[in-house]
């Protein structure tokens, strides 16, 4: 089950830097955010913001602090989706 | 290896735009020789890219007080107001932006950056939620970061947004911060901050207002866009500069709440950092002074903000939502901002290249600022050389003059 979630969350960070870059994307949870996709700063955070919206949740930037990898950032929504 | 290997991804893009055949980051001006005229590489240029908007900065009265001040006081305080002690010009200044707001307390800082940096870090810390307008100057992301606040974005100047994000955040949207600004500084484009503070109300939040570029432009005392969107009651913190309409350097806080002066001892990019020079302390009093008394500036420089925009815009060229003494050109492409940029320049127009990332929607900009000070007859030549260059480089369909 844990990892089902894992699996839809990283599907939909996909579709977010895709909404957010306009072109598609590769990813796996190993996936660099910022090295392999060649997110910065900016559309990192833009991205966040899409999925708060199809998440329908808070994600904190100061939390970004941790996320290097597509993984560390789906793992940081389902926790939140924990909490929430 | 170097620590500055990991800067290596913008060695390109800034090779490219050098090849170009200049860089924006190294414009040297030979001489300023009015608000509105610098000499560069031994050629006049009309400034339009100085966000000088009341034109002050050669003002007599503030040259003046400025000169008799380093001659009193000396050139600098060579410290901090906590180390070195305050000079009766700072706490002159402190009473005089109080009064001009309307607000029990106020308190100046080094520079505009520093007053985001430290009003904001002062007044959220860990545990506190900050919400953010998207396109938030740099300062602002700045003092989120050092405020270790929860951060949270919004959609620029959306407040449907902004509501649908506080009441995601349920509880924890009562006692929050919101930032907003008064004049975005790259398009130059307007918070709806009557609907901004009807949402932060129904929240109970706060509501702090940048107004670093809408500070004696907007309002009929031109007190920013609290004062023109009739708001003020419900602005809780008001930000803003001496660089900009003030024509010097250092930036401000105003409230009314209670403890204010904690924030003094709190806020680090105050404390700890030396305090303005008195002849930088006594220009902005008089410019301030300059604001308050004479209203034909604004009313100078919403006339030019008009003749610029509505002449570019009727031109054919994309501008932002309305006028305003920001005005924005949208190129299509990088390259073609750098191209223009040049030709501007090269043509004796000077304003600013505004390139992603630090754009809204990463678009490439020919960025104006105008000022109370410039002519009309300025305005129509800076208008000449778009149009001129326009049609050269395609960017333009046909002549305006041949469509009216």
């Amino acid at each position: 089950m844990v990892e089902l979630a894992t699996d839809l969350t990283v599907r939909e960070v996909a579709r977010a830097a895709e909404t957010v870059l306009g072109r598609s994307v590769q990813v796996t949870p190993e996936t660099d955010i910022a090295r392999d996709l060649a997110v910065d700063s900016l559309a990192l955070m833009n991205i966040v913001m899409e999925l708060e919206d199809r998440f329908d949740l808070s994600i904190p930037l100061d939390r970004l602090a941790t996320v290097q990898t597509v993984g560390d950032l789906s793992d940081l929504i389902n926790k939140l989706r924990v909490k929430a | 290896m170097s620590l500055l290997d990991k800067h290596l991804g913008y060695r390109a893009p800034l090779d490219g735009i050098r090849a170009a055949g200049a860089d924006p980051s190294s414009v040297r001006f030979d001489a300023v020789l009015s608000p509105t005229e610098g000499v560069l590489g031994g050629k006049n240029v009309i400034l339009l890219g100085t966000n000088n908007y009341l034109g002050l900065t050669f003002d007599e009265a503030c040259i003046e007080a400025s000169a008799k001040a380093v001659r009193e006081w000396g050139t600098g305080t060579t410290g901090s107001r906590f180390a070195n002690g305050t000079f009766s010009g700072h706490t002159a200044l402190e009473t005089a932006l109080a009064k001009f707001y309307g607000r029990k307390h106020a308190m100046v800082f080094t520079t505009g950056y520093q007053a985001n940096l430290g009003g904001i870090s002062g007044l959220v810390g860990r545990g506190d939620h900050l919400i953010l307008d998207a396109d938030s100057h740099a300062s602002i992301y700045d003092a989120a970061k050092l405020s270790g606040a929860e951060v949270i974005r919004f959609r620029h100047n959306d407040p449907e947004d902004l509501a649908k994000r506080l009441r995601r955040m349920g509880d924890a949207a009562k006692g929050s911060l919101i930032v907003v600004e008064g004049i975005y500084s790259m398009i130059g484009d307007v918070a709806p901050l009557k609907e901004m503070v009807a949402i932060k109300k129904e929240a109970g939040a706060y509501l702090l207002v940048d107004e670093a570029h809408s500070m004696g432009v907007l309002g009929e005392k031109g007190r920013g866009l609290a004062e023109a969107a009739g708001v003020e009651d419900d602005v809780d913190f008001i930000v803003g500069t001496f660089s900009k309409s003030l024509g010097a350097v250092g930036g401000f806080l105003v409230s009314n709440e209670e403890n204010f002066d904690l924030l003094r001892i709190v806020s680090r990019p105050y404390m700890f950092t030396a305090s303005l020079p008195p002849a930088v302390i006594a220009s902005t009093l008089t410019a301030l002074d300059r604001l308050e008394t004479d209203k034909g500036l604004r009313v100078r420089l919403a006339a030019n903000a008009d003749r610029l925009y509505d002449g570019l815009r009727d031109m054919g060229y994309a501008v932002g939502p309305h006028a305003s003494p920001i005005t924005a050109v949208v190129m299509p492409d990088q390259a073609t901002a750098v191209m223009m940029w040049n030709a501007l320049l090269a043509n004796g127009v000077y304003l600013n290249l505004a390139i992603p990332p630090a754009t809204p929607e990463n678009k490439s900009l020919l960025r104006s600022s105008v000022s109370a000070a410039h002519t009309p007859e300025q305005i129509d030549t800076v208008l000449d050389i778009f149009e001129r260059l326009g049609l050269e480089y395609g960017l333009l369909q046909r002549s305006r003059r041949a469509s009216a």
